[in-house]
């Protein structure tokens, strides 16, 4: 029970996400400002940040529905906190595992957009208002790409967990190279539910000042802030566990620091690509998303599944 | 990537050299960079030049500069820096160049009344009591 | 299915999009835009007022300062407008170094617009990449007139500061460096898929429309109307100058993108041409404090597009009328048309391909008719007719220009 409670509130539960998703907005800020010249913040800079949020005064909107602007933060974070317990980190398994993990993480990590969805629309601001449709309709694009790469890897793996994929892939070296345009698919859909990079259209910063963020101030903006990093993270974790499961069987310190490495990997691959694109229109992301990404994963699925046919 | 006749990505190649350079920041006020010569910071005043004519007054856009007469003869120069907008036009106007435009532009104070000075061509200048 | 209900948003006067105040209220259906309501006049600070009571070497520092980044345009609009009431020549050397402030102007002022349409469409690492290569054409300006904005350069009856040998060889470097960087920032904006993507059949407006509505600058000359003051009236030292006048046929943004980018390599061939033939001389002539009554109009191709001072003398020392038209009240009307039938995420692009500077704009004038208390508006056409008219009678005859091209 107390083993439990430790390992999830604490070590690799909450406590430790929380460092190592200031750690990750760290590396995604400093090297976003690296590509382009100029110093970037300090190491410090988004644990200064979410304190300077907590302390500041929150203010609801008169209009707005007081319980879902409340709620849907909290559940929001919830949500991110909780995929990570089946997510296989520097072992072979994951804290908990059950066949079909792999479709429950990946409707654990809709959930956030969902909340986004209803915070932006609860606060009965216009921008607000715009903002939050506008993340609604980007899931429409985004999330179709990012199951098919993930489950293409289970498919190779011939099972829906992700333990059980990684002990398949620790079984068969070098096959996770087979995944390799999976990887790609599901990279770029991961900025789409980051709300990065291309596919930042929900909170166009320009246009609808912060989108479904906007009403938003004081505690309530700093756990939006940090159910976006601890998204970052886990969407990095997962995607390093299905593309990349390698190095899980060492001893745990230096599994631990290989973890960290290919945490690190997709962090600076999720800003490398948010350097060099402008912001995409949402008729145009939703165009790129269902005639390329799509496609490619489709591609991959076939590449697959013939191998599946040949191998086995 | 190639699409059609357009490149996805195409400022990669330089942003990723861009990575390993220093970054083009002076990190102020750790670093300093020098103004150039002809730059119109804070004026300074020679009173031993000054003859009382006023046109410095005359032609300052924001009225900015006031000549007063000391006893002994002498003029003094009173200038409110948040007025001036260091143009330059006494500088010029002036007959007999008793005016100069130095390269300081560190003048930032918490309270206007520091900002009222009496230039002299020393460091002897003192806020107005 | 459910009617969908217009609803109208307001973008300003305090936006993230916005450089400036300006109060576009959009009606819109879902993403689509189905109006736009344009309000302007909150950067009114009452300058042409505060023009007629100083001095004109007052006023010349003061005009400086309507716009920080078209500084140059309309302090020397209005020294042209004064030299001309009083009959002053100015000499050689004065116009060149005008010529090359005026470009470096220039460049400056197209490298923020890039920047600055990078950021509208969420590509900041070209706002980074470009204001980085703003710096040195800062740098220089600094050198060479002393202040990065409002160089002060321009005096009555010519310029105030000279220039150096080395002055002359630094900025010969500086404009290798920076063509170099302008040609990898053209390759950019023509190759970038998600650039052309932003950037393309945004804010259209044909050639017909562009004349209509009277555009001018990059804005008009991105749709085949082929305008720049610096060619049909030169000014400065322009009528001794090799250059194009760089038009494109896209008329959307992208071609807008295009023609200021290409107008930056122009510029450098400018510089280059008049820092090589700069003719010795004075700086300046002596300029006389009262200036004799007369009125002139004065233009300028500022970096957004044609700049109007019209100044009115009595022979006091200080001006009866100044009247400033500046370029982007010329474009503003553009925009309510270019915006219609296209979706929120274009407003702030299109918005910024017009290059606006409402300090620039604000000013407003209503004829009022004294004796019946009366305030009129007068008609385009009868503005054009009348003046016409008042040229006829002081000799020069503009009709044979017949009908706009």
């Amino acid at each position: 029970m107390i083993n439990t409670l430790v390992s999830m509130l604490i070590f690799p539960g909450f406590l430790f996400l929380s460092v190592l998703a200031l750690a990750a907005e760290y590396a995604d800020r400093k090297i976003y400002a690296r590509l382009q010249n100029r110093v970037g913040p300090p190491y410090f800079q988004p644990l200064a940040d979410l304190i300077k949020l907590v302390a500041k005064a929150e203010v609801i909107p008169e209009d707005a529905n007081p319980q879902m602007f409340k709620l849907a933060p909290l559940f929001a974070l919830t949500a991110a906190v909780t995929s990570i317990f089946y997510i296989p980190l520097w072992r072979t398994g994951a804290l908990y595992s059950f066949t079909g993990d792999a479709i429950v993480v990946l409707y654990l990590l809709t959930i956030p957009t969902l909340c986004f969805f209803i915070g932006g629309w609860y606060s009965s601001s216009l921008f607000a208002r715009i903002g939050s449709v506008r993340a609604v309709t980007a899931l429409f694009s985004y999330e179709v790409p990012l199951f098919i790469g993930v489950l293409s890897s289970a498919m190779l793996a011939d099972t829906w967990s992700l333990s059980g994929m990684t002990i398949f892939y620790e079984d068969h070296p070098w096959f996770w190279l087979f995944n390799l345009i999976g990887f790609g698919v599901a990279l770029t859909a991961l900025l789409g539910k980051l709300e990065k990079g291309p596919f930042d259209i929900p909170e166009a910063e320009t246009e609808i000042v912060a989108g479904g963020f906007t009403e938003y101030s004081g505690r309530f903006l700093a756990i939006l802030r940090m159910t976006i990093d601890i998204e970052m993270v886990v969407g990095a974790s997962l995607l390093a566990a299905v593309f990349l499961p390698f190095g899980l069987t060492f001893n745990p310190v230096i599994g631990f620091i290989i973890y960290i490495c290919k945490v690190l990997f997709v962090v600076a691959c999720i800003s490398l690509m948010r350097t060099v694109m402008a912001r995409l229109r949402i008729d145009q992301m939703i165009e790129f998303c269902w005639k390329y990404l799509v496609p490619l994963g489709i591609l991959q699925l076939l590449i697959n599944m013939l191998l599946k046919g040949v191998i086995f | 990537m190639v699409f059609g006749r357009t490149k996805l990505g195409k400022m990669a190649v330089e942003v990723l050299k861009t990575f390993f350079q220093k970054p083009n920041t002076i990190l102020y006020p750790a670093e300093k960079i020098e103004m150039p010569d002809k730059f119109r910071g804070k004026l300074v005043f020679y009173p031993e030049r000054c003859i009382g004519c006023q046109l410095c007054v005359k032609d300052c856009p924001s009225n900015a500069i006031r000549i007063k007469k000391q006893e002994g003869g002498k003029f003094e120069a009173e200038v409110d820096l948040d007025k001036c907008i260091y143009c330059a036009q006494c500088v010029d106007s002036c007959p007999k160049k008793a005016l100069e435009a130095t390269k300081d532009v560190e003048l930032a104070q918490l309270t206007h009344d520091k900002l009222k000075v009496i230039l002299n061509a020393g460091p002897e200048e003192k806020p107005q009591k | 299915m459910a009617e969908e209900k217009e609803f109208r948003i307001p973008i300003g006067p305090q936006h993230p999009a916005l450089k400036e105040p300006v109060s576009f209220s959009l009606a819109l259906r879902g993403e689509k835009i189905m109006g736009v309501d344009v309000r302007l006049g909150y950067n009114h600070r009452g300058i042409e007022k505060a023009c007629e009571e100083r001095t004109y070497l007052q006023d010349v520092y003061l005009v400086e300062r309507i716009c920080g980044i078209c500084s140059h345009s309309h302090s020397t609009c209005f020294v042209q407008a004064v030299e001309e009431i009083a009959g002053l020549e100015v000499p050689k050397r004065a116009l060149y170094i005008r010529t090359l402030v005026a470009e470096l102007e220039r460049i400056h002022s197209h490298l923020l617009w890039l920047g600055v349409a990078g950021h509208e469409i969420g590509f900041d690492t070209l706002l980074m990449f470009t204001w980085r290569d703003r710096e040195v054409v800062m740098d220089i300006l600094a050198m060479l007139t002393g202040n990065r904005v409002n160089y002060g350069i321009n005096t009555i009856g010519g310029v105030r500061r000279d220039i150096r040998a080395e002055d002359i060889k630094e900025i010969l470097k500086a404009m290798d460096i920076l063509e170099e960087r302008t040609k990898y920032y053209i390759e950019v904006a023509t190759q970038e898929t998600t650039v052309i993507q932003r950037l393309s059949g945004v804010g259209i407006i044909s050639k017909e429309d562009a004349i209509k509505l009277g555009a001018v600058g990059p804005t008009a000359r991105a749709s085949g109307v082929a305008r720049d003051i610096r060619r049909d009236d030169p000014y400065a030292a322009y009528a001794e100058m090799d250059f194009n006048v760089i038009t494109d046929d896209h008329n959307d943004v992208y071609g807008r993108a295009v023609v200021r980018l290409k107008e930056l390599l122009e510029s450098y061939k400018i510089i280059r041409q008049s820092v090589g033939n700069l003719p010795e001389g004075p700086i300046a002539v002596r300029a006389p404090r009262k200036i004799p009554a007369g009125e002139a109009v004065s233009r300028y191709e500022a970096p957004r597009g044609e700049d109007m001072h019209y100044v009115k003398a009595n022979g006091t020392d200080r001006p009866e009328r100044v009247k400033v038209r500046a370029p982007t009240l010329a474009n503003v009307q553009a925009v309510r048309h270019m915006l219609r039938d296209r979706y929120l995420a274009d407003m702030p692009i299109v918005v910024a391909a017009i290059d606006p500077c409402f300090s620039c704009t604000d000013r407003l004038v209503s004829i009022r008719d004294m004796d019946k208390g009366r305030t009129d508006v007068i008609e385009w056409q009868d503005l054009r007719d009348y003046s016409i008219e008042w040229y006829k009678k002081r000799g020069v005859d503009f009709s044979r220009m017949g009908k706009i091209k």
